[in-house]
């Protein structure tokens, strides 16, 4: 064993291998605790659009597919250049894996500006902003009222946590630009890249269950 | 000491996977499939997780810890989903019992304005009442 790997191996664990299985594993459970986290909204979403199904709809209607679409295209963009930035640490690549840190931050930021001022705002300004503005006047207003609390409250949630993925990769890549990260040290990149690519799942559901199904045509 | 090393091309199919199947789910919500639509965005949706855990995540090269762990979550989710479900849709499937009409199980229809006073204070004076507490006097 390298100088470099044995100085990469905490004492506690009998090997690299074994280190690494422990980070991810400790990952994969902060996992399981958010897709109850998000699983609660998730059920309440569901019941709730099929006891007022008529106002889910309406307020289904409201929201822009296009500008959804191409957030989830930015989204899952990301998620290939997260996957790219674990793949340089594993090569020892420095170069490649803050060029791809870089991109990943720079597609999570556009994601969430396009949900703030395409989306958030223009909702606001509509006054579809329940406990600020609501003002909503059709049929079904207080139906539409309750589809917007969950679509901000799950929105809203979704990109809080791509707000802590930026901060955590912000960390990472400047430990990255010091050079910290090669083949036998890279556990952070891979568990944050889980996180990264979880907040992209969570989306995927998201984006159907909000802005689709209330049927288009 | 690398652990798998997932060659580039593959990471670059999944990509192009999940956008055409974005683009798929979004095309199908402009066609009437009638209560299809929901399904049909579900499984497509739940094709691209799978394969973001499988391929972007490395869960097809990890050790079977970790798929026990996602499995154990979505036991857990499917436990919450199907049991909140279950309870909420077969609510009124059988009538009430005559005389059980006070029951805390039925609500009263809620009234329109200030709503959690007026539907907690009748169950939590019941409550109390049951356990033997008198009615304070309203303040109000």
């Amino acid at each position: 064993m390298s100088d470099h790997a044995s100085s990469a191996l905490a004492h506690q664990f009998e090997d690299l291998e074994q280190q690494r299985e422990a980070a991810s594993f400790g990952m994969w459970i902060f996992l399981a605790t958010e897709v109850m986290f998000f699983g609660g909204l998730f059920a309440g979403y569901t019941i709730y659009r099929n006891l007022y199904l008529p106002g889910f709809e309406a307020g289904s209607h409201m929201l822009n597919v296009t500008i959804g679409a191409i957030n989830t295209a930015v989204l899952i963009g990301s998620s290939l250049t997260m996957a790219m930035a674990v793949r340089a640490a594993q090569m020892g690549k420095r170069n490649a894996l803050v060029t791809f840190l870089i991109l990943t931050i720079a597609l999570g930021l556009a994601f969430v500006l396009i949900k703030l001022t395409l989306e958030w705002r223009h909702d606001y300004l509509e006054g579809l902003a329940p406990g600020l503005n609501f003002t909503f006047a059709g049929p079904d207003a207080k139906s539409v009222e309750l589809f917007f609390c969950f679509y901000f409250i799950m929105t809203g949630m979704h990109a809080l946590h791509m707000m802590v993925g930026v901060g955590v990769l912000s960390v990472l890549l400047v430990q990255a630009w010091k050079g910290h990260f090669g083949p036998d040290h890279f556990n952070a990149v891979e568990t944050a890249g889980l996180y990264w690519h979880f907040v992209d799942i969570i989306w995927i559901f998201l984006f159907p269950l909000l802005y689709l199904i209330g049927g288009r045509y | 000491m690398q652990g798998h090393l997932v060659p580039k091309s593959l990471y670059f199919f999944i990509f192009g996977s999940l956008m055409a199947l974005t683009a798929l789910t979004t095309g199908m919500a402009y066609m009437d499939m009638g209560q299809w639509n929901t399904i049909v965005a579900l499984i497509i949706a739940g094709c691209k997780a799978t394969l973001v855990a499988l391929f972007f995540m490395h869960l097809r090269w990890s050790p079977r810890l970790m798929r026990v762990v996602l499995l154990s979550a979505l036991l857990w989710l499917a436990i919450l989903i199907s049991l909140t479900t279950t309870d909420f849709f077969s609510r009124d499937w059988t009538p009430i019992p005559e005389g059980w009409g006070e029951s805390s199980l039925v609500r009263p229809p809620i009234p329109p304005g200030n709503l959690i006073p007026q539907v907690l204070k009748p169950s939590l004076h019941r409550y109390l009442s049951a356990l033997g507490v008198p009615p304070r006097p309203s303040s109000s």
